[in-house]
């Protein structure tokens, strides 16, 4: 197993006051945004975004919290693992421009939960997603609206995200695990 | 809504989960006896996430989608049957009730048999009560599918003891030296019973009071026996009640006191029933439970039912994250 570090922590503090722009700019001002976070690491990532554009606008922007393991699609699968955490969105997503957050985009599959998570919240105006990294092989027709950086990897490699909020540290890496293929998911 | 309001319900410190879903052994939920510690912070960790849940206005998940969940009461049930398949409904799940009554057991089909015909129609999960103690463990054990044990005699219903400490836990936060008195009919009492096995290792101090007609014979051996150490016993209410921080009246039973244990209601009335009067000795702020259906003005009091302490409409609730947090961990996945 090795592995090898792709953004340290100025790296990730440059891609997030970029994205920060970039939502920005795209909505036109931050007065209608909302941030969610996608358990676990997006959670602290849109709480940075949003305290971004707060620095930047001096709008507040409100932040969710959302766990989709109640909207995933493998619960019947034999190897379910997921422990349901608390949804925790304090504010009504109806009629706003909801950037939901996540820090690695795979397969589209947690984000495809994640939709259907947050329309049981209400009827947002827009959804839009930002992630930190975007390591392709999708399997659902789902893209991305910002992304901190592309990574292309191979299915055996697995991409690592610290942050200081849940890891201690901030960091990116890619781990890649010898003798297996296209097994890891 | 203020910006105040929305900062200070914005999303707070993030943790990475506590616990792992391997913690979890159980194919059935038969009581609560086999039951670790962890096994029950798992439940109340999922269930939190179910009360959230129950907060929205759509209430409706898709994680039990196309799983069936089988209901068989041999015993009226409000509260527990309706708790249980609103948990079910609201995880996705389809449900199918079966009634004694009106099922072919009014014919004389045999408990082992109506229970094959439910696993032969691929149900995922048989919700059961039954007036006789241990009928779920023997489906249990004729059964490949899932039992849960939804009230069994006077055995066990573990739902009920898990509701009840999960609600005390998200109104006392830890429960560390916590004086829990359960007064009444315990003899008779599956809810006492699985609540003396879901307080363990709590740091509780459980005291049942009853009187010495309604107490199990050899209560206090078996307690013993199976080193249930913060469990006592105190038949004199007025002691029982000093200092307590949580109350549970337990139904009187009526049709089960044919038999003459006590000698009438109304003497019940004036030496056990849980009142304002009595409460004054508890501690301030005490905390009143009732498991359901109430007698009211018999073993509690309508004043002390319908007070501010009183948390019986919040059991109600929590009951249905808890199930739902079982049907979770027992539906979810493929058997294991």
């Amino acid at each position: 197993m090795t592995e090898k570090v792709l953004l340290t922590s100025s790296d990730i503090e440059r891609a997030l006051i970029r994205i920060a722009h970039e939502i920005v700019e795209r909505n036109k001002g931050a007065k209608n945004i909302a941030f969610v976070g996608i358990k676990t690491r997006g959670v602290p990532l849109a709480q940075r975004l949003a305290g971004i554009i707060q620095d930047m606008e001096k709008v507040e922007i409100p932040v969710g919290s959302l766990d989709i393991t109640l909207y995933r699609d493998d619960v019947s699968s034999l190897n379910f693992k997921h422990v349901v955490q608390q949804t925790n969105v304090p504010f009504d997503i109806t009629d706003r421009q909801v950037v939901l957050v996540d820090d690695v985009f795979y397969t589209g599959r947690s984000i495809r939960s994640a939709l259907d998570a947050l329309i049981d919240l209400g009827r947002p105006e827009t959804i839009q997603l930002a992630v930190l990294i975007d390591r392709g092989h999708r399997e659902l027709p789902i893209r991305a609206d910002f992304v901190g950086k592309n990574i292309p990897t191979a299915r055996n490699e697995e991409i690592k995200v610290f942050l200081k909020e849940t890891d201690g540290t901030d960091k990116v890496a890619v781990v890649s695990v010898e003798g297996e293929n296209n097994e890891l998911k | 809504m203020s910006l105040s309001e929305v900062k200070q319900g914005t999303a707070g410190q993030e943790t990475l989960p506590s616990l792992s879903i391997d913690l979890w052994h159980h194919r059935h939920v038969l009581d609560l006896d086999d039951f670790t510690r962890e096994e029950i912070d798992l439940v109340f960790e999922i269930a939190d996430g179910m009360v959230e849940v129950l907060s929205r206005d759509v209430k409706k998940l898709p994680t039990l989608r196309g799983k069936t969940i089988a209901t068989m009461f041999f015993e009226p049930s409000t509260r527990t049957r309706a708790s249980f398949e609103l948990a079910a409904k609201y995880l996705g799940a389809d449900t199918v009730g079966l009634d004694a009554v009106r099922s072919s057991v009014a014919k004389g089909e045999s408990l082992i048999d109506s229970l094959r015909t439910l696993q032969a129609l691929e149900v995922d999960a048989i919700i059961i009560r039954h007036p006789c103690s241990g009928a779920p463990y023997i489906a249990a054990e004729h059964l490949e599918t899932s039992i849960i044990n939804a009230g069994d005699g006077c055995h066990a219903h573990p739902s009920q003891g898990l509701l009840d400490m999960y609600t005390l836990r998200r109104k006392l936060g830890d429960l560390k030296g916590c004086r829990i008195v359960i007064v009444g009919d315990i003899m008779h009492s599956r809810v006492a019973r699985s609540n003396i096995w879901g307080t363990r290792g709590l740091g509780i101090k459980l005291v049942l009071c009853a009187p010495p007609a309604l107490m199990p014979h050899g209560m206090a051996a078996m307690l013993e026996k199976c080193g249930l150490q913060h469990v006592s016993i105190e038949p004199d209410i007025n002691n029982a009640l000093q200092d307590a921080d949580v109350v549970m009246p337990l139904r009187l039973q009526k049709e089960r006191q044919q038999s003459g244990l006590i000698a009438s209601i109304r003497e019940y009335i004036r030496l056990y029933q849980v009142n304002n009067e009595r409460l004054k000795r508890a501690q301030p702020g005490v905390i009143v439970m009732h498991p359901g259906p109430i007698n009211e003005g018999i073993e509690v009091s309508r004043d002390v039912a319908y007070s501010s302490y009183s948390v019986i409409e919040q059991q109600v609730t929590n009951g249905v994250a808890v199930r739902m947090a079982l049907l979770y961990l027992i539906a979810g996945g493929k058997s294991r």
